[in-house]
């Protein structure tokens, strides 16, 4: 299954350190990144690939999101047909 | 995928509230039939609770794994006045218990289809449930209730429309110490459609499959904010923009459609693309008749504006999905409306207009508290000149109006939740007890000769 993360917040150091370790340590895989600063807001979105992760699709979201309660910014998952449906036929 | 894509996405769910409102699984009854009464309701407890027990599970799923609302779960039945017909029970309050005890054990927010069908005329069944309604909305919390009082096809049943106008009353007023709410609950429709996933009147038709999933989509704040940035623009952009966002939509709706028929092993039936407001602050259809360029809704302007956004929400939407059903348009609550209840309190809109606006959008006079001393026979004009609006132009139309028990024009009356806040409006004053004591039938309209 892959999926959408986007992390949203003001910049700070170790955002990107933090993240990939936490998805290292769920068995998540990286397929692509992108990373900028939007009107002052560190934005970064990665596409994820979860089919070695063991943990439930929840637990996933939990974990991240706890991350990001960690690292100051928001951290969402979601499944990437949400995104693919609504911008591609 | 670009990053301004999945921005704008996320935008869409976490500010300007696009959600999918409900999916709505669709129930046959018609195989629950028994000329016992007691096994009739055993047999349908038994078959809502089997098809359905996973139905909350699955949505909460899809919502936490996909990151967009899923607001509401219902469930919608065959008429139950069709169901219960042939058992010799003399009124049908127990089937509504039945429903409501069978929403509750799979923890669906509503269940829709203590309904009947009388456009022509009635059943012994259709009688019966018809005189049900008050108790049944009184004594159960989750069932709506809806009645089909005229056709295209077959013209308006005055009989029924006399009626309703009485079950309306004695409705609200079995509910006066929760200000009328069991109208809140009731939909008198003329052309109802057989798979509006939709409350209050949702119901299964029987020329629907055994087991369905519907779903209906909003996002009138998604519309609001695109047309923010063509201010000012001519109509043709104003159509366009509006035709571009709810195709983006309906694409939603079409994969949470698609996802749960998959989960439930149920097949998929329609996407319903509504814009439904909500008493949330940027969720209203009012507003975005304001950013067309009208000072407040209500206001000359309005019914064309509405014709517009109703029309452009439609193209959109037919392309973006496979099967479009239900109602598919934009609602005009007043008390699930922000900026509806805001035009009502500024004096810029009342029911002549909503009359005339419901020419041109989806459903009708919707959530309307009226004072609570007006006549039985009123409301069964309203009805009746609602019903003539869809008879004659080959739309759906419908009332549902809360004489909220001992509240005067200017009062206001508070429902909660999804159903919002009501400012009681006026209606007129002069009687129309004589044209609704003639009961009968007005004919099917002629459909050659159209101007």
């Amino acid at each position: 299954m892959k999926a959408i993360l986007t992390v949203i917040g003001k910049d700070n150091v170790g955002i990107i350190a933090g993240v990939s370790r936490q998805l290292a340590d769920l068995q998540v895989n990286i397929l692509d990144v992108s990373q900028t600063i939007m009107n002052g807001y560190f934005t970064m979105m990665m596409i994820l690939d979860l089919s070695a992760a063991k943990e439930t699709f929840g637990d996933v979201k939990k974990a991240l999101a706890d991350k990001g309660d960690e690292l100051n910014v928001q951290i969402k998952i979601q499944r990437e047909e949400i995104f693919t449906s609504m911008h591609s036929l | 995928m670009e990053t301004n894509q999945i921005l704008e996405t996320i935008r869409m769910i976490e500010e300007e509230k696009l959600d999918i409102r409900t999916i709505t699984m669709g129930i046959s009854l018609l195989d629950c039939i028994d000329s016992d009464g007691g096994k009739a309701r055993q047999k349908i407890y038994d078959k809502i609770t089997r098809l359905a027990q996973n139905l909350v599970r699955t949505g909460e799923d899809i919502e936490n794994e996909f990151g967009i609302p899923i607001i509401h779960k219902r469930i919608s039945v065959t008429p139950i006045a069709m169901v219960a017909g042939a058992s010799g029970d003399k009124d049908y309050v127990a089937y509504a218990k039945t429903l409501d005890e069978a929403a509750k054990a799979t923890g669906v927010n509503f269940i829709g289809g203590f309904s009947a069908l009388v456009q022509k005329g009635y059943t012994v069944g259709d009688r019966r449930l018809v005189q049900s309604i008050p108790e049944a909305l009184a004594v159960t919390e989750l069932v709506c209730s809806s009645v089909n009082v005229g056709s295209t096809r077959s013209g308006i049943n005055m009989d029924a429309v006399g009626e309703m106008g009485r079950i309306v009353k004695e409705t609200a007023e079995r509910t006066a110490d929760a200000q009328g709410l069991g109208c809140a609950k009731l939909v008198i429709f003329a052309n109802a459609v057989e798979d509006n996933p939709f409350m209050a009147g949702a119901f299964h038709g029987v020329g629907e499959a055994d087991c369905i999933i519907n779903v209906g989509v909003s996002g009138p704040g998604v519309v609001k904010r695109a047309l923010e940035k063509v201010k000012g623009e001519r109509f043709d952009v104003v159509s366009e923009t509006i035709k571009k966002i709810t195709f983006k939509i309906t694409r939603m709706g079409q994969l949470v459609g698609h996802e749960a028929s998959t989960r439930l092993g149920v097949p998929f039936g329609i996407v319903d693309l509504s814009l439904a407001p909500t008493p949330a602050v940027g969720d209203s259809v009012a507003r975005i008749l304001e950013e067309m360029g009208l000072e407040s809704a209500g206001t000359h302007g309005t019914t064309a504006a509405l014709a517009l956004l109703n029309d452009a929400v439609k193209k959109g939407g037919v392309m973006a999905c496979s099967h479009v059903g239900g109602l598919s348009g934009a609602f005009i609550p007043v008390s699930e409306d922000a900026g509806m209840i805001e035009a009502v309190e500024v004096g810029a809109l009342n029911i002549q207009k909503l009359e005339a606006m419901t020419a041109v959008c989806s459903v009708g006079l919707d959530m309307i508290a009226i004072p609570g001393d007006t006549p039985a026979e009123t409301i069964s004009a309203m009805i009746a000149d609602e019903a003539a609006i869809g008879v004659i132009n080959n739309k759906t139309t419908a009332v549902r109006v809360i004489p909220a028990p001992g509240k005067k024009v200017g009062d206001n009356v508070e429902f909660g939740g999804l159903l919002g806040r009501a400012p009681v409006m006026a209606v007129s004053s002069h009687s129309a007890a004589e044209f609704i004591a003639r009961g009968g039938r007005i004919p099917a309209p002629i459909h050659s000769f159209k101007n």
